[in-house]
This record gives structure tokens, sequence and C-alpha cells, in this order.
């Protein structure tokens, strides 16, 4: 590895950028080099002005104070038109990418190069081949890109900003949605990149990705730049406490479980997905008070499908769930049902799913629960039954700010997460399901509702846990299922196995083949 | 790039930015009259004065507000379900007829029953128009904003034809039905303060007013402070939210537009029952479609739809006196007016927002998270 920082000016420089919003100080003099040819790592928690400082280097807002240059030449970047012009390109978290059209036409989308399409998309073609030998970037030109893998897609985006000339790529969380394998081949692809000069600024939340990619690092906090380390020179603990300004606890303390009775069966469970794909493909397992079941996988292999069917949102194609060894009879199995039965479930999304966002906190906090006499025994609700129900549970699980009567989009992805969690724990559910209860969550929050779920299965409650996240799988599990393609490959418990294990469970490869 | 805007406070929400948009529509009108060589200021006072100026006057606005105010209702508590009812005008008219047939068959209900049977007659019959387009909406996703549009003209259709060939008395030449007997009208104001020995000018200003009054109490209550209020909010907001919590939009779809076409009947019950008194064709003249207008001035608030009602109110009735007034401003003049005014509030209504809010704060965006 080389760092011509001697001789040749750093590929980015941000000098004192400062950006508010309202009230809301987003970067505060914030300083930055980037040295040319590096992968240079952003971590930070949600919020902490990543990607505020992106949409700055990338024309979305202008800032408030400070210079950005380029190649040592100060420049303003007002669109992302002009920072395409300055060798400046962007892989965003949420692809901005056309389903419907070819690989060809999305790339060629902006720089189509004249009123008839013939003479550009040849141009480009010819480029794609050229890019796809040079950086071993192959995709079929002609491919449908809504066809293609998350991992292809994402590919698509890259090459995109190549074949505008990019010698400076900004990654967004662009890990989030690959699986291992997808995210190990993303490294390797920004290895070459990095090998023919081009520059790479890499945002993430994950430690371990910095570790594993990066030259250097960069650690955000409340706004400000508050570390920047040779990778080789630092350890994720170091980045840990810089990002949060504490010690944090990455493994959570939890004692030996005590499993009682079964109290909750899944038999043959087979589920369909709205266009009728069976997402669920004869899933069996029995679930126990006292114990966390946690269920891995990558993201789509079923594990959504498993929650909605569960929890009474999705129907059964066939198979049986008994709830303290009785059956749930399929006319009587909708959330409400399943709610009064004493399952109560904490979302994957809690955006489209676990939260009304326009809803006051205290609104949001007795959803599923609307009906019940707590809130009001007449025709008219009692509203001050409702705010006191919310503060109650917003000062249990110490969501902050306290206020019922705030939105409940103006509160912090983890203050969320947790007015979710407040509502279905303090109900005192039998069974708990649980879907990915720190996704953009805080370390601080994470840690929190960590100890919260194990709270609950201390307390005798059936856990049941799934998560893409696999340290948070073993930081909590006391068993493990792995589901692939809709069925179960394999259990362990957590003290038994490791990742690669897992991780081949996850690939499909089940017990018998291995 | 844009950024997201910092909400406004609510007093500019509910208050200013609709003020602000009238302001630029009758600003736009003035440029208009004054291209057909006309006064704009004398034209605004004309306006006024014919709707406000004197008791009269008062009593034709508050009678076209009162239909506004059950239009507005109508749309409102749609848009609260996330449906955008386009249907109130055809509910509406056949709430006329669900009034009328209570009224001429219902005569041996004794004294003013009569009149309350034939309200909720059109209550009735407005809702059960409605049910149709929710129920398909519903079950069997059919848009609601194409369904509820055809179902306009098969109103006109079904109107047209009974008021012709079986309501209209024999011997009659207008397309109009037998009138009413005095107990199914509802009572016009100067009557009942000609009781009490007020003297009020005879206008069609009658005492749906207060059912529309009443109406608005109720919607604002049920909509914040019911549990299916919560719910209609919830499948607006979040229908995926909704399922979540055990509540089926399906269901809360179907009653929401029940209760929207039930709404739109109180417009009829204020035509039909208490100015014509008879059943006549096109007796909604648009008023359903000027709901939606009101809806959304009003920001599907009671208290806004009354606002916007009398506003819209002003307009009908100062309107008519305009036309009177300055013959060079023709009936079609005023359908301009109205027509900005609801193009302003209504489809521009965010055009402000952006200016008023900057003026508000200097720093207008919200971070990025």
């Amino acid at each position: 590895m080389t760092i011509a920082a001697d001789k040749a000016p750093p590929a980015i420089e941000l000098i004192g950028i400062d950006k508010s919003f309202g009230p809301v100080h987003a970067n505060d003099n914030v300083n930055l080099v980037v040295e040319r040819g590096i992968i240079h790592g952003i971590v930070g928690e949600n919020g902490a002005g990543k990607s505020t400082l992106m949409s700055i280097l990338y024309g979305f807002y202008e800032a408030d104070a400070g210079e950005i240059r380029v190649n040592g030449e100060p420049v303003r970047i007002r669109s992302p038109r002009e920072a395409i012009d300055h060798g400046i390109g962007m892989v965003h978290q949420h692809f901005m990418l056309v389903p419907p059209l070819s690989v060809l036409e999305n790339v060629m989308l902006g720089a189509e190069g004249g009123p008839l399409l013939a003479e550009g998309a040849g141009l480009i073609r010819k480029q794609l081949a050229e890019l796809g030998r040079e950086y071993g970037l192959e995709v079929e030109p002609d491919a449908i890109v809504g066809e293609l893998s998350v991992g292809l897609q994402q590919r698509v985006e890259i090459l995109k900003a190549l074949v505008r000339g990019a010698e400076i790529l900004v990654l967004d969380e662009p890990t989030a949605v690959l699986t291992p394998a997808e995210a190990d081949q993303l490294f390797e692809m920004l290895r070459v990149l990095k090998g023919q000069n081009k520059t790479i600024i890499f945002i993430t939340h994950k430690l371990r990705e910095i570790m594993n990619l990066t030259d250097r690092v960069s650690v955000m906090r409340r706004g400000e730049i508050v570390a920047t380390l040779e990778t080789s020179e630092t350890s994720p603990p170091e980045l840990a406490d810089a990002m949060v300004g504490r010690k944090v606890i990455l493994k959570i303390e939890k004692g030996p479980a005590r499993p009682g009775r079964v109290a909750l069966e899944a038999k043959d469970l087979v589920v369909r997905d709205d266009r009728g794909v069976v997402r669920l493909d004869g899933v069996s397992f029995a679930l126990r008070e006292g114990e966390i079941l946690g269920v891995a996988g990558v993201a789509g292999n079923g594990q959504s499908e498993l929650l909605e069917a569960l929890s009474g949102i999705r129907p059964l194609s066939s198979g049986e769930i008994l709830i303290d060894g009785e059956p749930v009879p399929a006319p009587k199995r909708n959330p409400q049902m399943e709610r009064l039965l004493g399952v109560g479930h904490v979302p994957e999304d809690r955006h489209r799913v676990g939260l009304v966002m326009p809803f006051e906190a205290c609104e949001s906090a007795m959803l599923g629960f609307h009906r019940e006499p707590v809130y009001g025994t007449g025709l008219l609700y009692d509203r001050r039954a409702i705010i006191g129900d919310a503060l109650h549970k917003m000062k249990a699980f110490d969501v902050r700010p306290p206020s019922p009567l705030l939105k409940t989009a103006n509160f912090s992805g983890g203050n969320q997460q947790k007015i979710v969690l407040a509502r279905e724990i303090e109900r005192n559910p039998k069974i708990l399901l649980v879907g990915q209860p720190t996704r953009g969550v805080d370390i601080g929050a994470i840690e929190f509702i960590h100890k919260r779920i194990v709270a609950q299965r201390d307390a005798g409650k059936a856990v049941l846990l799934v998560s893409v996240e696999l340290d948070e799988i073993f930081a909590l599990s006391d068993r493990i299922i792995v589901l692939c393609a809709g069925r179960i490959t394999g259990e362990r418990r957590p003290e038994e196995t490791n990742a690669q294990d897992l991780g081949l469970l996850m690939a499909g490869v089940s017990e018998r083949a291995a | 790039m844009s950024s997201p805007l910092k909400p406004l406070p609510v007093w500019a929400d509910v208050a200013l930015i609709p003020l602000v948009n009238v302001a630029a529509a009758f600003v736009i009108s003035g440029f208009v009259v004054l291209a057909i060589g006309e006064n704009p200021l004398q034209a605004v006072q004309s306006l006024i004065l014919g709707a406000l100026g004197d008791l009269g006057g008062i009593g034709y606005t508050l009678f076209y507000a009162t239909s506004f105010i059950f239009t507005g209702l109508s749309v409102a508590i749609c848009f609260h379900a996330g449906l955008f009812n386009i249907g109130t005008e055809g509910q509406a008219y056949i709430g006329g007829l669900g009034a009328a047939l209570v009224a001429l068959h219902f005569g041996f209900l004794p004294g003013y029953t009569l009149a309350v049977a034939a309200i909720i007659g059109a209550a009735l019959f407005g809702a059960a128009f409605a049910a149709i387009p929710g129920y398909l909406q519903a079950y069997r996703d059919s848009h609601i904003v194409i369904t509820t549009i055809m179902f306009n003209y098969i109103a006109s259709a079904i109107m047209g034809y009974l008021l012709v060939n079986v309501m209209r008395k024999p011997g009659q030449m207008n397309a109009e039905s037998a009138p009413f007997r005095d107990t199914a009208l509802v009572p016009q104001f100067h009557e009942v303060l000609a009781y009490f020995g007020i003297k009020w000018p005879d206008t069609p200003f009658n005492l749906s007013f207060l059912l529309a009054l009443l109406c608005c109490l109720a919607v604002w209550l049920l909509i914040w402070r019911t549990r299916f209020g919560y719910e209609i909010r919830t499948v607006g907001a979040n229908p995926t939210a909704a399922v979540y919590g055990g509540i089926s939009p399906a269901r809360v779809t179907v009653i929401t537009t029940l209760l929207s076409g039930a709404l739109a009947g109180g417009m009829a019950a204020n035509v039909i029952l208490g100015d014509q008194h008879r059943l006549i064709l096109d007796f909604v003249g648009g008023f359903g479609f000027v709901g939606i207008a009101v809806a959304l001035m009003g920001r599907a608030h009671p208290v806004g739809i009354v606002l916007a009602a009398i506003l819209f109110g002003i307009l009908y009735q100062g309107g008519a006196e305009l036309a009177f007034d300055m013959p060079k401003i023709s009936r079609d003049m005023i359908v301009v007016i109205q027509g900005l005014v609801v193009l302003f509030a209504g489809a521009l209504e965010h055009m402000f927002r952006r200016p008023v809010a900057t003026l508000l704060a200097r720093r207008t965006t919200h971070p990025p998270i």
C-alpha cells in the first residue's frame, strides 16, 4: 500500500464544514482529509452527521460555512451534477436504479449522448466491457436490473459512477442490503478499485467492516470528527469508545437459561408471500418459556414471513401453530386474537409496521391495544388515561424525551424502537416475538434493548429473536435455528458454534450434506 | 436540491397559509376584473356587501355555507382514512331522493318527526350509494376515485329518469316531484325567529345549519376521540401498521365511506327539505365537488371546514350579487373567481408553504436521518 501524501494533493479536503438544520448542528466545523488511492472509512452512530457530510460533498446540500477541495483545488459543489463533474461518484444505500430497464439503459440514463440512442449505447457497451475487464466488474449489459440480485444491482450503481468518470467513490452503508457473501465480493471489488488508484470513502456503522476493509478511519460523533486513525493501529473497542464517547459492553451479561414448558410450537408451517411464492416450507420448532430462540439467516429467507405467520398477520397455507399446547384455529388467527392469547410482537420494520409516524407518541404506544378498556370505558377515549399510560411506558423504557404528545416521527430511531418494545413488553406477554430489535439503533440503545430482552427471558417469557446481525444472535440466544430458503437448515447452541459454522448453514449447506 | 421543511407552527398552518392562498386568489381575480375593464376594488366591495352587507345576504351566505359544511365533512372524513371520495356530488343527489321518498310517502308520521325521518332518509340513501364504491375499494381493489366519479354519472342518470318518468306529477311540465307537506320541511330561521317575535328577512337559511354544526362536533369527536376514529386515522396514515395492530382496513374503508355518504345526504336535507320543498333536477349543482376544495382548505378539520364553507358561501352569495351589480361581470366570471380560490387553496395549497416557512424561520431545513 502506498500513500502518496508527499507528492500528490489529497483527493478530498473538507475544511471547517459547518451545517445546521434549524436548532440541530449536524456538522460542526468538520475537517477531513482523504488521501488519493486509499479506502477511507467513516464510522459513527445514526445521526452522527455522516450522511449530512457526504450529502454536502455530493452537492445535495450546501454547507453553511467551510471549503471543499478536490485534488487541492477549492471547488463549489451545488448539485450532484457538479460533484460528478469533479469526479465524485456516490452509491446510495437505496439504489437509484430503474428496475424494468436493462443494465445498459440504467448506466446510460442521463448520459445518452444525443437524441438517438444507438451511438451512445454502443459507446457505453464498450465502456462496460472495458470496466468489466479492468476491475472484474462483469455484468450482463442486457440483463433487466429488476431481475438481478441486490449485490449485482449495487455493482450496476458502481459502474454508473465509473462510466461517468468517478475517481472518488462514496459508498453510503453499502453492506446494509447485502448477504455476507455479497459483502465479501463488494470488498474484493473495492480493493481492486483501490489498486487502480481510485479513492473510496466508505460509510458504515459496522466496526467489523472498517477493520476488514479500510486503510484509514474517521470517527464522527454528534456532528464532529473526533478521531482519524490508521486502521492497522486501532481496534474495534477503541473505535466503539470513540463513537459513543464512553465504554460500551459489547457482550451482554446473562446467566444460563432455565427453559420451562413449551409455550409455542410450530408444526410444518408453509407460508406464501403476497405473490404466492412459498417463503416458509415445512418449518417446525418449539419455543420454551424462559429461553431466547434465535433465528439466524440472510435477510429474505423466510424470517419476515415466520414472524408474520406467528403474529397472525399472514395466513398459513398449511401447518399448525400451538400456543400452550392448544392449536390456534385458522379463523381466529389474526393479530388481535394473538395479542389476547399473550403474544407480543416487535416487528422488524418499525416505520412501516410497528408505529404510525404522524401520530403522537401516546397514540403509537397503544397501537394494537387501542380497544382495551384502560383507555376509556365509554364511547370516547379517556385522553388522560392514554397519556398517562404512554408516560408510564416511556419512563419504564427510558424513552427520551418522555413526551407522550410529541409526534412519533420526531423521536430518534432508538427511542422509537423503545416505544415499540415498551408497548409490547409492558403488556406482559407470555410469548415475545422480536424482529431486528436493534436495526438502525445507536449503540447506547442497543445495550438497553438487549438487557430488556434478556430480562424478559429471565422472567420466564418465551422469546423468539429474529435478527440478521450474527453478533446479536450470539449475544442473546440460548438456542439458534438457521433459516435458508424457507427451511430450517440447522440448530445450534451458541457456545458450540461459530460464525463460520452458522455461515455454512445460512448458505444452505445442511447438516446431512456437510 | 430542495430539502424538507421544518414543520410550521400550528397557527400558521391553519390560519396564515389559507389566508395567503385566498389573498393570492383574490389578487389574480382582481387582474381578471381589471382586464375586462371593471374596477376590482368596486367589485370586491360589491361582493362583500352582497354576501355580508345585510341580514338577507348573510342568510343566503349561511344557507350555502351549510351545504358546503356537509359536503366538506363528507370529503374530509374519507381523507382521514386515506380515501379520496369524489362521489359526494352523486351521494348528495341520491340523498335527496331518500329525503323526498320519506317526505312524500311517510305522511302518517306525526308532526315534525316526518322532517326528522326525511333527514335520516337522506343520510341513509347517501350512505347506501357510497357503500358500493366503498365495498369495491375494500374488497375488490377498484380505486375509489374512479368508481365514485362514475357513480356521479349513475346518480345523475337515475335521478333524471326518476324525476321525468316516475316522480313527476302528472300534467306537470317541470321534472320535479310533488311539493312536500309542511311537516316534512326543515324550518327556516326567519320562521323560527318570527315565532319569537324577531324579524329576519325571508331567506332559505334553515335549521340544517345547526345540524351541520352538530355534525362538525360529532366528526371531530369521532376522528380524535373514539376507537373507530383511531382506526380510521391509522388506516389512513399507515395501512400496514393498521393490519399489525389488528385493524381491518377493508372494514374501516367500508364504514368510513358509509359515514361519508351519510354526511353528503345532509347537503340534500339542507337544500331539498330546507329550501326547495320538493325534489328537483340538479339541486346539488357542483356543491359536492366544491366540498373537495372546502375539505382541502379546511385541512380536513371541522373548524377549518366551517371557516372554508363560510368563505365559499360568501363567494356564492356575493358572486350572485356582483353579477347583478356589474353586468360586465357575468355569472361565469364568478365561476372563474371561485375556480381561482379552489386552485390556490386546493391544488396549489403548498405553493406558499416554503416562502412562509422561510419567512418565519431563517433556517428551514431538517437534518437527514
